[in-house]
Order: structure tokens, then sequence, then C-alpha cells
């Protein structure tokens, strides 16, 4: 099937038609002419970015599909715009062996909405004592190049250093859930003023900053790449603004909610605003704004995380840590960074498809809309208005943390590899 | 008021308001014949996910000095532990037409969510959340201390009086419902721990902060002296190192002698019970002249019957 874009807004701003044809972008300019057969995407004052690619994704599959699977991930994706996502390993069984990566990956290529790319664990079991099968989970089919124990910090000292020199050898990366086990336990949100009030338990600054401090440091010592998850601090971005003016190979991700609320939703004692990290103070949340702005988190991961309902349908220290994201990430970035003029949609495209591609090594993400280059493609229109209704949304749960919010813009198409896996906003 | 979830929600209008029925309520009690009509038909749920037999006791005396029906119900354990789940409890007292659900529970914010929830229009009264509020237990300690401070006569607030707590801040509903409800009266609050006991954010509450009691007693003296409780199992490594010892705690915070003879005349002792003797209070001090702690524990029924007449029967409060 080929498709022909009409008078979409590049992420310069520069309008131009595009037509899509054998998985490519055969042509980018215009006016182009629809030739025969070909189905015409009127693009009028819709963006047009390079398909997004998520950093951090939980899937949930295997083990936990009563809240979601591979394939309700995948359109949850896609419908947000994302012809990419990274598996985050933390199912069960966990994915820390060739075989369990093969078959996320594969579960991906059968749902056929994005590019599905496993993440492989550090550690086996993610239990933070021995060193996963690494290099196989590299050289299978799913090429993982990303490795984690997301939602577990490697704590040990001597583990991270060893993964973060074994992984230098297949070009991969180990991104890190920082967060200083003793300093967490039985933590509930974040420890300020409104824990102090409401009486829950805290998770403080430092239990993320220390452990980011340490692996920028080793990460020098050993000259190897970093990756950052969801850096929720204003001490954790001066720590990363600091190891990137001493050229410390480090990449850092900050998640939509934290870039739009706070503790202050602690107030309300519903678990839907429990995540890991917790959601900070104002001031956190302006730090890590101004620092997606200036570059210094280089990267918006969702850290999408469904649960079934009864995991949040309870008391607040009862409840599971975690919400979700993919659907609603795109237009949360362009109400608080686009619309502000704290971004340009290049700014988007490098901190939503571009950067993102880089760091986990997905060679044809991640592209420039120009001729010739993969026919992955977002079309977002940026004067829609919708409200999150959490039971019309493509992911298999519900703990979206803006239910009920009107949102200020809409993913209208995607395209992942040349096929529309969303047209006039649904999945198809 | 249709809840009482906690002491922050009651300004001091309300607050007083509700001590004067307490007084009222105090005042019936001295009768022959203590019941009161008030509730008759009402259904009240003790609702305890944790235990404690004293202010269940002391829910179901107010309760059944109102002649309303009381139903004891205490769940082998909530969804924290893997029981039945809260909603799932609540939903079924929902469907016995309950009319007040009294909730003690160990997560903090479990009545704020059933007063919150689809699960119920009952009312809800918090009997104790986590480390949260405790706002009865503040209640009658600010009845007891304007009852022997400033006589409790009706309208009467706490101003000018000071109150310190001394002790485990960092893990005391009690102390979080005292200081909003004590201050909202307008007396001067003064919190007395080691830092260690203290919460990241106290900063930020309307009180005053000393780490050494006997430097706070002189700069800070009390009108009124709480002490709270303090769980010997904090100071294990287990139990997140709080304090080195007990005997270092007792030397450091507990209420002897010297410090009693340091009080002024007036002061009065102040804990909430369970006591540690020896510990935080030692027996002098628990059973001396100045302690009202027995005091407390009869002013706690006449308190619960005004919350629960004025959440139950939907009675303005006067004034409010
Ligand atoms: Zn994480």
């Amino acid at each position: 099937m080929s498709y022909l874009i009409k008078g979409a807004a590049l992420p310069s701003g520069r309008r131009a038609d595009i037509r899509i044809a054998g998985g490519a972008l055969a042509e980018v300019g215009g006016p182009l002419t629809a030739g025969p057969g070909e189905a015409v995407v009127d693009a009028e004052g819709l963006v047009a970015l390079p398909g997004l690619v998520d950093i951090h994704t939980h899937l949930r599959e295997p083990g936990r599909e009563d809240a979601e699977t591979v394939l309700s991930g995948s359109r949850a994706a896609a419908a947000g715009g994302y012809t990419c996502v990274h598996a985050m390993a933390n199912t069960n069984p966990v994915a820390d062996t060739a075989g369990v990566v093969e078959q996320v990956w594969r579960l991906g290529r059968a749902a056929g909405y994005v590019d599905v790319r496993p993440v492989g664990a550090v550690s086996v079991g993610l239990q933070g004592l021995h060193l996963a099968e690494l290099a196989a989970m590299a050289r299978s089919a799913a090429q993982v190049r990303v490795f984690s124990d997301d939602g577990q910090c490697v704590w040990d000292p001597v583990l991270m250093r060893r993964a973060l020199e074994y992984v230098k050898g297949f070009g991969a990366v180990v991104a890190q859930h920082a967060q200083e086990p003793r300093l967490t336990e039985g933590a509930q949100m974040h420890e300020g003023v409104v824990s102090s009030q409401v009486g829950l338990a805290g998770w403080p600054a430092v239990a993320e900053e220390s452990i980011i401090a340490r692996d920028v440091l080793l990460a020098e010592h050993v000259g190897s790449r970093l990756h950052v998850c969801h850096v929720s601090t204003a001490g954790s971005v001066e720590i990363i603004r600091w190891a990137k003016a001493r050229r410390i190979d480090v990449t850092a991700e900050v998640t939509p909610h934290h870039l739009l609320l706070t503790d202050e939703r602690a107030r309300t004692y519903n678990p839907v605003f429990k995540v890991n990290p917790p959601l900070r103070s104002s001031d956190d949340a302006e730090a890590v704004r101004a620092a997606l702005a200036d570059g210094t988190l280089d990267v918006v991961g969702t850290d999408h995380a469904p649960h079934p309902r009864e995991a949040k349908d309870c008391e607040w220290a009862a409840a599971a840590f975690g919400m979700t994201g993919l659907e609603t990430a795109l237009p949360i970035v362009h109400q608080l960074m686009v619309e502000t003029g704290r971004m340009t949609w290049q700014d988007v495209a490098a901190a939503m498809s571009a950067r993102p591609a880089l760091i986990g090594r997905v060679a044809d993400q991640g592209r420039p809309l120009a001729a010739g280059e993969p026919a992955n493609l977002t079309l977002f229109d940026p004067s829609a208005r919708w409200t999150v209704e959490p039971e019309r949304l493509q992911t298999a749960s519900g703990n979206t943390p803006v239910a009920g919010w009107e949102l200020r813009g809409r993913t209208v198409a995607t395209f992942w590899a040349g096929r529309a896996t969303v047209l006039e906003g649904e999945v198809v | 008021m249709k809840h009482l979830l906690s002491a922050a929600d009651l300004g001091h209008d309300q607050a007083v308001a509700v001590l004067d029925v307490a007084e009222e309520m105090a005042a019936t009690q001295a009768r022959e014949i203590k019941k009161l009509p008030t509730l008759r038909g009402k259904t009240v749920v003790n609702l305890f996910f944790e235990d404690s037999t004293r202010t269940r006791i002391s829910f179901e005396t107010a309760a059944k000095r109102l002649s309303a029906d009381v139903i004891n119900f205490s769940p082998k354990g909530s969804s924290v532990s893997k029981g039945e789940s809260l909603k799932d409890t609540v939903l079924t007292l929902g469907a016995m037409h309950t009319d007040g659900i009294v909730v003690r529970h160990p997560a903090s914010g479990a009545p704020y969510q059933i007063a919150h929830s689809t699960w119920t229009d009952a009312s809800v009264i918090n009997a104790g959340d986590g480390t949260h509020q405790h706002p009865t237990q503040s209640l009658l300690d600010a009845m007891t201390i304007r009852r022997r401070l400033k006589g409790g006569q009706a309208g009467q607030d706490l101003s000018g009086l000071a109150v310190m707590i001394v002790g485990d801040v960092l893990h005391s509903r009690v102390a979080r419902s005292g200081v909003d409800l004590f201050t909202a009266l307008g007396a001067k609050v003064t919190l007395v721990a080691p830092a260690t006991l203290l919460p990241v954010g106290v900063e930020a509450w309307p009180a005053e902060v000393f780490h050494d009691l006997d430097r706070a007693l002189a700069e800070a003296p009390p009108d009124a002296l709480m002490m709270l409780r303090v769980q010997r199992e904090r100071m294990s490594s287990a139990g997140g190192g709080f304090f080195p010892s007990p005997q270092e705690y007792a030397r450091e915070y507990g209420l002897d002698a010297p410090r009693l003879a340091a009080l002024a005349p007036h002061a009065l002792v102040m804990h909430p019970g369970p006591m540690n003797r020896g510990l935080e209070i030692t027996s002098e001090a628990a059973d001396g002249a100045r302690s009202v702690i027995v005091e407390q524990v009869a002013n706690g029924v006449a308190v619960r019957m005004a919350v629960l007449y004025l959440t139950l029967t939907g009675a303005k409060e006067p004034g409010a």
C-alpha cells in the first residue's frame, strides 16, 4: 500500500507532501500528485514527526497478561504515535535469557504495530547478584542493545561496574533504575512537606541522586555508556549536567508524569498517582522541564506501567507502583514544552525519536523525514482536543494519571515501516 | 459534618463547637441514666483493621450511650496483608445499611479513600490511620486541656496556651492531628524529638521544633506536656535504628522526676496510651498529681459521642 500525505508541517516547520511506498519515504517535498491506487491523507494543520521511539515501556508479557500484552501494548504505542518501544525485562519469567528476549521479540513481530525491542535484564532474575548472559541476548535474534534491571536498582557497585564494562563488547548500554534500596525501604512517595503531612513513608531524592552520582563516576572510570531511567529530581539533573560537562558518556530520560505532576497529588490518596520514582516537588518538576528543554535530559521515556484494576483499587500502601503513558505522552509534551515555547518540534523529534533510537541502537528508527529513509512517521494534530477516558484507550489497563483531563493534541496517523497502524485517529 | 477524617479539616469555630457538644455529652454522663435516645435506629460499625481495644471500646461505649446499634468488625488483616480487600469489606458493610463506619487502619489514607469512594455513603470517622491522623484523640486531648486550664465553658478555645509534644513524631498520627487541632484552637505547639524521629518536611508545620527536652522545657515552658509512645523495636536496625537504646532515649526524652519538677505548677502531663512506663514516662510522672491520663480516657467517650452525634444526625453544630 502506498500513501500520499498532503500538506504536513515537517519538524522544521517547512510544509511538505510525503509519499510512502515500499516501506520507505519515496518523496518528501512537493507539491506531489497522487498516483493510481495511492491513498491520500489530508495533513493540513498536522505536524509530521519521525515515528516516536520509547526507551522505557513495560509490556508485561510474558507473565502479567492481565495488565497488558505485547499486542495491547503495541496498539497503545501506535495510538500514541510510536513506531518502536523498548520492552522492559521485569516480566515473569524475567527477560534474562536469549530465549525470553526472543519470545518477546517474536510476539512483537506477530502483533505487527511497532518495532518491539526487548530490553535484557542485567542480572539473573533481577536479583542483583550475578550478571545475566548479556552477550547471548545481544547476539540473539532480538539483538538486545539495552540492558536494565528496571524496577530494581543495580545496587551492588561491583555488579554495576562489571555490567558497564561487559556491554562494551557489543555496543550496548546499561539503563539504570536509580534507587538506593536501603534509603527507600517501605517508601511510598516523595519525602518532603507533603509526605510529612499525609503520613506516607518518604522516598528521598538523595536515594536517586546518590546512585546516579556513583554510576556516572563508574561509567567514566571504565569508559562505558550509561543511561539513567526516569530522572525525577533537581539534584539528579545537576549531577547529569556535571557529568556531561566532564564528557562522561551518559544519557538520561524523563517521564511525561514527572514533567506534569507533583507530590501534591498524594493528598488524594488515589493510588493511580503512586509511581516509582515518585512524583516530586514542583521545584523538581520545573527542573526536569528545564533540563529537557536544554538537552541535559536527552529523551522522554514513558515508563508506561500498566496494572490491573485491583492493583490500584486499594489502600495507597498496598497499591502497585506505576502509571500508563504511551497514549498521552506526546500531547503532554506538546502542552508543557511546545505550546510554552520551550521546545520546537525539531526538539521533540530529537527527544522522542532520534535520541532514544540512538541510545537503543535502533538503526532504522528515529531517522529524519527525508526521501529514502524508512517510512516511520507520525502525524499529530496540535489543535485537537480530547478527554482521556481510560476505557477508550488501547492499553489493557486503566491506570492513567490523566483520566478525565482534556488534552491538547492527538495522534491522527502512524506509519510503521510503510504500513499505516493508525489512520484518522483509529488503530488499524 | 458528614465525616471526620482529619483534624486539619476542622477550623477554629468547628473545633470549638465539637468540644462544646462533647461537654454537653459529658454532662449527661454524670446522670444516673447515661443512655440517650439520639441515635436510636442507627447502625455504627467499628471497622478495626488494626488492634486497638482501647479505642474500639471507647467508640463502642459512645455509640451505645447514644442508643445506636453497634457492630464490631475486625477483619483478619487488610489487603496490605493480603486479606479481603478494603473495597470488598466496605461494600459488604454498605449492603447492610450502615449509617456510620468508624475506621482504624494501618494504612495512611484508608478512611479518606472510603469516604471519597463510591463503595458506601455512610459517614466515616477516622479512628486512626497509619501515621496520618487520629482526630478524636486530639479532640479528647483538647477537651482535657480546655477543661483543666480554661474551665471548659462553651465557646472557649486554647489561645494563650502552650502544648508540647515529645517523642516519636515521625510515626505518630496523634502528633499530626494534635498539631493541626491545637494550632487551629489558638495554642502554640512545640515538638521535641531527636531528628531521626521527626519527619523531613516538619519545618513547614506550624510548630517550633527542639531536639533538647531540657532546653525546650526552659525556653518554651508548656501548659500541657504530651508524651508520645515510643516503640522499643524502633531502635533495632531492622526497625529503622532511630535511636541507640531505650536507656539513651529515656535519659534524653523521658519524663522523669527532675523534668517533672521543672514544670509550672499548673502544667498537665498527658499521654495518649498505652504507656511504656520507664521509657518515655516514669510511673512517678504517669501517676502523679499533674497527670490527667485517666481523665483523657473518660473524655474520649464524650468526644466520640459528640462526633458520632454530629456526623450521623447531620446536626449543625452550634455556631458552625
Ligand atoms: Zn524504573
